[in-house]
């Protein structure tokens, strides 16, 4: 830890915290267009949630995500940010206080890092010291080398320099941060890192971020509420994540999501949200008569008996020839398989079990202890929920 | 005046009018009586040019001075026209096809053409080279700024960067290399036709050319123009040095 005795920001923060964010039907018409390009958009994002601002090409999410900054003009309508209205400021001041970042990254070129990072501290005249201590931090805060402080940004690669953007905008720590695409442009691994490294620093800022993406997979992993938006920035729905997946509330939405929203419900659920199966366990040297009447419990789906220890943690799968014996042996007949925590996330829950070749597994808590049985079928019974079975039905209907 | 109109019979008439065209000239090639001199095949006479080297310093340093202020004055004028052109789209075309004009005139006429206009002298001379440098200066100032990626303006605007600083603190950097280029390609030509300033009565190397009238001893000719040629690499390197200065983020090795 060389820098972490770092005096922790001895300077004042102007703009600390996280401020609301709310539309009020707000109409944007460009010149020369017949309809309008946002019409009465009406949003409120709470301080510190990330809204996603989710929908196809052309529905207005963009436009308006900009008016926010005002680097495009609203018609009519109003925004506040912090209950103070974005028309009542010098629009130049007002984007200083507001991050932005967008999918090209648009790093000057000419400029260094550091110098890319110290742009807005720069024009609000903070004096040098502050500066480099705040460049500094920042760097620290994105996890990127202080090396690279003096390269240009060809210098670096596509990642780093989103990162140095995201770092850009948060360089006077502004309430609200406007995201456009941020990870458009990035390879599908790299962007995958770089969203978790985003989750990671929200949760340490916790900024208003206002996140425009076309991407539903993005918008489902990235956001805390999304707004799915059509054409003139309708919003057709604006809920959580699990909300837009379990109930969605138009066609369009239920369209957009996918016909796998099913699928990507596991993405949001974790092995504890289900009802797992009940697990005959047996311990060494117990009579095998016992284990064979757990085994004929109405409850137990499982044929064979889970052989733990004193703990109650898993050792292995009792065969048929183990319980032939008058004890229950020391040592299991058939490995134990995958094993799987309550916290894990059900898509890669299922994925290991598909990985492993097995019908089912055991999940064990947190201390280690058998906790129940998840199984193939459980998770597609779960899929063939009411929820998902709409899809299937409509699927056969459409034909007509 | 009167070994001058003595010589009219030798040259042009119009050149002879110019009357910047030395008499030494001929008086020494005529009582000289260097062997190489002698011979009008000649193409290059060292003993002559050791001898005369002396009498390329004024008019070097007059040609270096004409390009110096016609391509500060293009530069200063061509600038301020291309961020006018910047701002204001539809001036374009008519800013492009002004220059163009001025570019496409033949020089030597255009410094005949301004004679009864500025009158003789090296104002006249600086006019006419002024004139042929706006239109590549003009045209890469231009072309610089709109190269700028729109991204990154776009975040300069989006970070709160006024109109004015996103032109002076990302466009105008951004476009040094190709504003330099202009004026490189624009200070060699000048370098070139700032020969003909001596047409103006500018002074300048033309005289050196001029004066050997005499076709048959081209010596004097190839001394001004190896000068010309030397004058416009110094010139060059050193706009090069200044863009590469002014550019370190070009030069940087790219991972």
């Amino acid at each position: 830890m060389p820098t972490g005795d770092a005096a922790p920001d001895s300077q004042s923060q102007p703009h600390a915290g996280a401020s609301s964010v709310s539309y009020e039907n707000v109409t944007k018409r460009y010149e020369g267009s017949a309809e309008p390009a946002v019409d009465k958009l009406t949003l409120e994002v709470a301080a510190g949630e990330i809204c996603i601002l989710v929908g196809p090409s052309g529905c207005g999410k963009t436009t308006a995500m900009r008016m926010v900054n005002r680097t495009v003009e609203m018609t009519s309508g109003e925004i506040r940010i912090g209950g103070h209205s974005v028309r009542d400021r010098d629009p130049a001041k007002l984007r200083r206080e507001i991050g932005y970042v967008i999918q090209q990254v648009g790093l000057f070129p000419h400029r260094t890092i550091a110098q890319n990072i110290a742009t807005v501290p720069t024009l609000l005249g903070w004096p040098r010291e502050r500066i480099r201590a705040r460049t500094a931090e920042l760097l620290e805060l994105i996890r990127l080398d202080p090396e690279l402080a003096d390269r240009f940004p060809a210098q670096l690669s596509g990642g780093q320099q989103q990162r140095v953007g995201v770092a850009r905008a948060l360089a006077v720590d502004p309430p609200v941060m406007l995201m456009d695409e941020p990870f458009g442009a990035i390879d599908p691994i790299n962007r995958e890192r770089l969203q978790n490294e985003f989750l990671r620093l929200q949760a340490e800022i916790r900024k208003t971020i206002l996140f425009v993406t076309h991407d539903i997979d993005e918008a489902i992993k990235m956001g805390d509420r999304i707004a799915v938006m059509r054409e003139q920035g309708r919003v057709e729905q604006f809920a959580t994540p699990a909300e837009l997946l379990m109930e969605p509330a138009t066609e369009f939405v239920e369209d957009f999501v996918g016909a796998d929203r099913a699928l990507k419900r596991l993405a949001l659920m974790r092995v504890r949200d289900i009802s797992l199966w009940v697990a005959p366990l047996a311990t060494a040297g117990e009579p095998t008569a016992a284990v064979r009447a757990k085994l004929d419990s109405p409850e137990v789906e499982v044929r064979y008996p889970l052989l733990v220890d004193a703990a109650r943690r898993p050792l292995g799968w009792l065969s048929e020839r183990d319980l032939r014996a008058e004890t229950v042996p020391e040592r299991a007949d058939s490995p134990l398989g995958p094993v799987l925590e309550l916290d894990d996330v059900m898509r890669d829950a299922l994925a290991d079990l598909l990985q492993a070749g097995v019908q089912y597994a055991a999940v064990v808590d947190g201390a280690g202890a058998v906790a129940g049985i998840l199984s193939v079928e459980i998770i597609s019974e779960f899929l063939a929920s009411p929820g998902a079975k709409q899809d299937e039905l409509e699927a056969v209907e459409r034909p007509k | 005046m009167s070994a001058l109109g003595g010589l009219s019979g030798l040259v042009h008439p119009s050149l002879a009018a110019i009357g910047e065209v030395g008499e030494g000239f001929f008086k020494e090639r005529t009582e000289g009586n260097l062997p190489c001199q002698a011979r009008t095949s000649h193409l290059f006479c060292w003993d002559w040019a050791t001898e005369h080297i002396d009498r390329y310093g004024t008019p070097t340093l007059q040609q270096a001075e004409l390009v110096v202020i016609s391509v500060i004055a293009g530069f200063v004028i061509a600038f301020a026209l291309g961020l006018l052109a910047h701002r204001v789209r539809w001036l374009r075309p008519p800013l492009l096809a002004g220059t163009g004009i001025l570019f496409a005139i033949p020089s030597i006429a255009l410094f005949l053409l301004l004679l009864p206009i500025t009158g003789r002298g090296r104002e006249t001379a600086i006019i006419a080279l002024t004139a042929y440098t706006l239109q590549i200066i003009y045209r890469n100032v231009v072309l610089g700024l709109d190269n700028v990626p729109g991204p990154v303006k776009d975040a300069a605007r989006g970070m709160g960067l006024t109109s004015r600083q996103i032109l002076w603190k990302v466009e105008v950097p951004m476009a040094v290399p190709e504003i330099i280029a202009g004026l490189r390609v624009a200070t060699v030509s000048t370098v070139a036709i700032a020969t003909l300033a001596v047409f103006a009565g500018g002074g300048g190397l033309g005289t050196q050319i001029l004066g050997e009238a005499n076709l048959t001893f081209p010596t004097a000719i190839v001394i001004a123009m190896v000068i010309v040629i030397a004058m416009g690499l110094f010139f060059d390197l050193i706009l090069l040095t200044i863009q590469r200065l002014l550019t370190p983020w070009r030069r940087v090795r790219v991972v």
